[in-house]
This record gives C-alpha cells, sequence and structure tokens, in this order.
C-alpha cells in the first residue's frame, strides 16, 4: 500500500483505532467462546451454543449501528454482536454460569438468550425467529414517535423459514420501516445443511417483500461493515427494511450437545476454517500497516487475563435463591406464591 | 349516566385512553373502516391512520408487531378480528409476552392489550364462534379478562391499557349488542383480578363469566318465583382467579354450579371446581356441578345442532333447579 493511499476502512469511514477496535471485539468474541467451550467439557457449566465463524459479521454489523439508540434483537450465536455493542466479558461469563447478576435474565434462561435494555439489547427466547415481528414492532413505533433509529435483527438460515420471518418481513415492508433484518447463513440449522432448508437464495425474498436485499460475504468484516452501514442510512431516509443474507460457515457443532462428525466432514470443517474472517481481517490490519503479531500477543494475553477474571468472578457469584423464582412474573409479583399462582 | 353497549363500552374506553395518552394505538385487520364487528368505528376519523393501523392479514405479525411497540413504550391494542383465528398469534402470545418480564429478571416489560371476540352469537359455525380462552388460562405471566356488561367491559379494557402487563382481553360477540346499561361518563377503571356478586342468594352459588352470567341471572330471577334464592359471581378477570371471592361465594350456599360456554374439559371451570375442592370440600353440601359446551369442537352450522351446542336459559334454570333439588 503507498504512501498517502486512503485504507479500505477508511474510505468507509473508519479510523484506524475503530478498525482496531473491531478486530479486538472480533477476537474478544472468539476467545469467550473457546473458554465457554472449555467450561462446559470441564463440566463446569452445563450449555454452550457457540457462534465460531460468524463474529466477523456480528461485530462489523454493529459498528455500522447506532450504538446506544438503535434496537438490537440478536440470536443466540451473537456474542461478538453483543461485546461490540457494550456488554462485558464478565456480563457474558455470568449468564453461561447462569449466576444471580446474569444481566439477561438473573440465571433463567440458557446461556446465548441476550437481553440488556440499557444497552437497548431486546430480550428474545428460544423459539426462533420470533424476534422479527418485535423487531418491525420496534420499528413500528420508532417510526410513529419519529425517531431516526433503526430496529437491526439476526437470525440463522434454518429460521428463515418460520412464518414469523415472513409476516414480520411483510409488515415491515408495508411501512416502510427502519428495520434491518440479517440472516447469518452459517450453511446449517443443527444437522441440515443449507441445500436442505432453502429451496431458492435467502436474500431473494426481499423482492416479495418490496424491499432491498443484499447478499455478502459475512467473512469480510469491511464489506459487512459497507452494506449495514448503507442499509442503515436507508431506513432512516424512509426508504424502508433492509435483508441481508451474510454468507459465513459454522465451525463449532450447533451446541454443547451436538456431534457435527455425524453429518459432516473434518475435511469441510478444514477447508471452511481457512476463510475464517479472523485471520483475514488480522492480515488486512497488517497489510496497512496497523497491526503487528507483537500488538497481537499483547492483545491475547490481555483478553486471556480478562477471561480469567470473568470466569473467577462469575464461578464464585451467587445463584439466585430459590425463593426468586417468583418475582417479576407480573409489575405487581412481590416474590409470594399468592393468588397470582 | 348514559345508556351504552357492551361494544360501546370497548370502543369508548379506547376512545378516551387514546385522547389521554399519546402511545395508546390499535392495529389489526380492517380496524381503520371500524372493524368487522365494529368496535373501532369512528376512531381513525379521530386520530388518523397512524393510531388506528390496518395490517396485513396475519395474526402473529399483528401480535408480534404490538409486542415489539410495547416493549419499546407505546400501548398497542392488537385486534385478533375473531377468537378463532388467534391461534397462529399463540406462540407470540404464550412464548413471548406472556414471559417477557420474567424471563428478563423484569429488565423489559410488555403491555400490550390484545382483544378478542369470542364466543358463538348463532348462525356463525365452527369458527367464528369458538371460546379458546382455555388455550391461555394456566399460562403464567398473562393476564385474561372476560367481562360480561358494558360497565366491566370499559373499565376493564381502561384498567387493561393501562396496565404493565400483557392483558388478554375476551369480549362475547353475543353481548356486544344484546347487553345494555347505564355507565358512568366519568372516567373509571374495573381493577383486573377482582370478581363481582351479581345477585345476592342463599341456596346455591352459580360462578360464571361472558354471555352465561347473563343467562344465570334470568334463570335465578324465575327460580326465585319457586321459592329457589340464588346467588351469582361474575368472574370478570379469568386469569387471576380471584380465589377469595369464589371461595366467599360458594360459602354463602354450599352448593355450587359453574357455568361456561367453553367445552368442558379443560375449561376454567375444571379449575375453579379443583380450587373450591381443595379449600372448601368440608363446607360443601352437594357435589360441585359443572354446565358447559359439550366436548365437541365447536357449534354446528344447522340450527338443530346449534341449539344442541349452545347454553340459554332454559338449560341453566334447570341445572341451577337440579342442584338447588339435591
Amino acid at each position: 500500500m503507498s504512501i498517502g493511499q486512503l485504507t479500505r476502512h477508511q474510505t468507509l469511514g473508519l479510523s484506524d483505532e475503530q478498525a482496531i477496535e473491531m478486530y479486538k471485539t472480533i477476537l474478544r468474541a472468539r476467545k469467550y467462546d473457546e473458554r465457554a467451550l472449555l467450561l462446559q467439557r470441564a463440566g463446569k457449566i452445563a450449555f454452550h451454543v457457540s457462534g465460531v465463524g460468524q463474529e466477523t459479521a456480528q461485530v462489523a454489523s454493529a459498528f455500522a449501528l447506532e450504538r446506544g439508540r438503535d434496537y438490537f434483537l440478536p440470536y443466540y450465536r451473537d456474542y461478538g454482536f453483543v461485546l461490540a455493542a457494550g456488554m462485558t466479558l464478565k456480563e457474558l461469563m455470568l449468564s453461561l454460569f447462569s449466576k444471580a447478576e446474569d444481566p439477561t435474565s438473573g440465571g433463567r434462561q440458557m446461556p446465548g438468550h441476550f437481553s440488556h435494555k440499557k444497552l437497548g439489547i431486546v430480550t428474545g427466547s428460544s423459539p426462533v425467529t420470533t424476534q422479527v415481528p418485535h423487531a418491525a414492532g420496534i420499528a413500528l413505533a420508532a417510526k410513529m414517535q419519529r425517531k431516526d433509529i433503526v430496529a437491526y435483527t439476526t437470525l440463522g438460515e434454518g429460521s428463515s423459514n418460520q412464518g414469523d420471518f415472513h409476516e414480520g418481513c411483510n409488515f415491515a415492508g408495508v411501512y416502510k420501516l427502519p428495520l434491518i433484518v440479517m440472516v447469518e447463513n452459517n450453511q446449517y440449522a443443527i444437522s441440515i445443511p443449507a441445500h436442505k432448508q432453502l429451496g431458492g437464495r435467502v436474500v431473494d425474498r426481499a423482492i416479495g417483500y418490496g424491499f432491498e436485499g443484499v447478499r455478502v460475504d459475512g467473512n469480510d468484516a469491511l464489506e459487512v461493515y459497507r452494506v449495514v452501514k448503507e442499509a442503515r442510512e436507508r431506513a432512516v431516509r424512509g426508504e424502508g427494511p433492509t435483508l441481508i443474507e451474510a454468507m459465513m460457515y459454522r465451525i463449532s457443532p450447533h451446541s454443547t450437545a451436538d456431534d457435527d462428525m455425524l453429518y459432516r466432514t473434518k475435511e469441510e470443517v478444514e477447508e471452511h476454517k481457512a476463510k475464517d474472517g479472523l485471520p483475514r481481517f488480522k492480515s488486512y490490519l497488517m497489510e496497512c500497516g496497523i497491526w503487528s503479531e507483537e500488538k497481537d500477543g499483547e492483545l491475547a494475553a490481555e483478553i486471556q487475563k480478562e477471561i480469567n477474571e470473568a470466569t473467577q468472578y462469575a464461578d464464585k457469584a451467587p445463584y439466585p435463591r430459590p425463593e426468586d423464582s417468583m418475582l417479576h412474573l407480573y409489575a405487581e409479583s412481590k416474590g409470594e406464591a399468592s393468588s397470582w399462582q | 349516566m348514559a345508556v351504552i353497549t357492551y361494544l360501546e363500552g370497548i370502543r369508548s374506553a379506547m376512545q378516551e385512553e387514546m385522547e389521554r395518552d399519546a402511545t395508546v394505538f390499535v392495529l389489526g385487520e380492517d380496524v381503520g373502516k371500524g372493524g368487522v364487528l365494529n368496535a373501532t368505528k369512528g376512531l381513525r376519523d379521530q386520530f388518523g391512520e397512524e393510531r388506528v393501523l390496518d395490517t396485513p392479514l396475519a395474526e402473529s405479525a399483528i401480535a408480534g408487531a404490538a409486542i415489539g411497540a410495547a416493549m419499546y413504550g407505546m400501548r398497542p391494542i392488537a385486534e385478533m378480528q375473531f377468537a378463532d383465528f388467534i391461534l397462529p398469534a399463540t406462540n407470540q402470545i404464550i412464548s413471548e409476552a406472556a414471559k417477557i418480564r420474567y424471563r428478563s429478571n423484569g429488565d423489559w416489560n410488555c403491555p400490550v392489550v390484545i382483544r378478542a371476540p369470542y364466543g358463538a352469537t348463532g348462525g356463525s359455525a365452527l369458527y367464528h364462534s369458538q371460546c379458546p380462552e382455555s388455550v391461555f388460562f394456566g399460562t403464567p405471566g398473562l393476564k385474561i379478562v372476560a367481562p360480561s356488561d358494558p360497565y366491566d367491559a370499559k373499565g376493564l379494557m381502561k384498567a387493561a391499557i393501562r396496565d404493565e402487563d400483557p392483558v388478554l382481553f375476551f369480549e362475547h360477540k353475543k353481548c356486544y349488542l344484546s347487553i345494555t346499561e347505564d355507565v358512568p361518563e366519568d372516567d373509571y377503571i374495573v381493577p383486573i383480578g377482582k370478581a363481582k356478586v351479581k345477585r345476592e342468594g342463599t341456596d346455591i352459588t352459580v360462578i360464571s363469566y361472558g354471555l352465561t352470567v347473563h343467562y344465570a341471572l334470568k334463570a335465578a330471577e324465575e327460580l326465585s318465583k319457586e321459592g329457589i334464592s340464588v346467588h351469582v359471581l361474575d368472574l370478570r378477570t379469568l386469569q387471576p382467579l380471584d380465589k377469595d371471592a369464589i371461595l366467599e361465594a360458594v360459602r354463602k350456599t354450599g352448593k355450587v354450579l359453574i357455568i361456561h360456554e367453553d367445552n368442558k374439559t379443560g375449561g376454567v371451570g375444571a379449575e375453579v371446581s379443583a380450587l373450591i375442592s381443595e379449600e372448601l370440600f368440608f363446607e360443601l353440601d352437594a357435589p360441585i356441578m359443572r354446565l358447559c359446551g359439550p366436548d365437541i369442537p365447536a357449534v354446528g352450522m344447522a340450527p338443530t345442532i346449534e341449539k344442541f351446542f349452545l347454553l340459554n336459559p332454559d338449560k341453566a334454570k334447570e341445572a341451577m333447579r337440579t342442584l338447588a333439588l339435591i
């Protein structure tokens, strides 16, 4: 790269610091995920559902949104996204260990069911894609109140077959709502490969809803950033929703309860590992001359320390009290088993 | 005071709440023209099409978008055109609305009202007549109301809109135009979770909700001429049940009949009956009786099978007399 020439990220309006911050967040998500798997295998926690291979697109999206203002309805693999949106590794660990202090649910939900109102992260459930109509409703409310914000939601390609995907997208299309729907097409819905899930391409469905559809290489951080940023600009200009299909690969099994060697080969996984967005973005930053192996080593050590501290904290933190099961059923629930059942 | 219909009670409650609070809006299929049952008549003219939002024909999106808007801070009133068509939205209501506060440990809440016009009017057969309240009954996190008269319909609708949690509002379609009464013009609410004694009596207690409350009252009036004194309790709220009021009403007479149009097995009456058995078994002077729709999918179209299915004041009177004579 010659002196004086703008780098790709600068062309997109990202400073060197922001590009590096993006990389750091991707790496933090990856390292969190790897630790969560170890903790489950060691018997310290019950369950982990992984996002390995998807962090690049997740983090890049978050950087293209107005964090602190927009509303986010992520799905259960979006560790990279929620870290970029402001959740801390300590908070993720508290959720992983199902502790009382877990900000997502106070130890009520499985890990990966994100929620954090202060950060605009909307509570989610396990029946997939119910969040798409919610995102449409939030976008509707924002439009009614003349706020220039967007609702951003994600899901997997398998989930895109649910009725709520279609109903929510069509609803948003009718009113031209400020909504961004990103399908993280990781090629698998548990064991079912995309060609057995989808009769056509997810992105093409946007045509039927009357809005823009964009397919993007989910391993290309800057390209994802660009399309999400453009989608956001369209949304606040009143031009309606965008459906983004980000192509990626689920490097991990579906969850810690899944053996992926029952339905795919090591060779296939290895082939896709070689296309992983994380090392690709690192190489890019090094080519730009703003990152080095030395800095990378320092960062890895820093993240490891942070994860160690978060793990220890969460491990020692108290579980919710049994009687707290009765709290927060209704606004007036005081915890007693009363006529409120 | 002014004499209004049950339907006007619901409509004026929505209208007054929309005047009071700019975050209140209605959405549903055909609500702009007033709704197919006229519950939202005139609202679009007064509030505009944004706050009286005609939606695509998709119940899960109507409920789901309302839930999203409620989490944002709005007060949506989502109309299911007929309660028979609420089932596509059931996942949104049971898995989402009912659990949002609980699963987020109190961080988020979902103040949505979902209106469900239910019950048979006659001539409407299987899919425009159902009583699906038992599908939702027993779902913690939901509140379920089912008023029987204009005063309660108006007061409960206002309470539902102001409630911080999701309320499923069952409106009996046959009450819409047939039930009228004097209702105060001042602002009032009927608290959710409180039943109401509609008639004092000493021989038997009838517990009901919705249209069948009126059948019980008519029958009670006729039975008084036979010397049978009937105590009638209108549940008004199905969830949470007003346990204290139920037990107090049963204690008055020691004999109880539960009446509802919904089919018998797994209906609200089963829970009311279990509650009474648990708490007052030794104070009962007769077995608990239930008069309900038969356990078939819903009412049929032909007049003969419709008459067979539906309750009426005569069927209520017969059951009440049987209980009184035990």
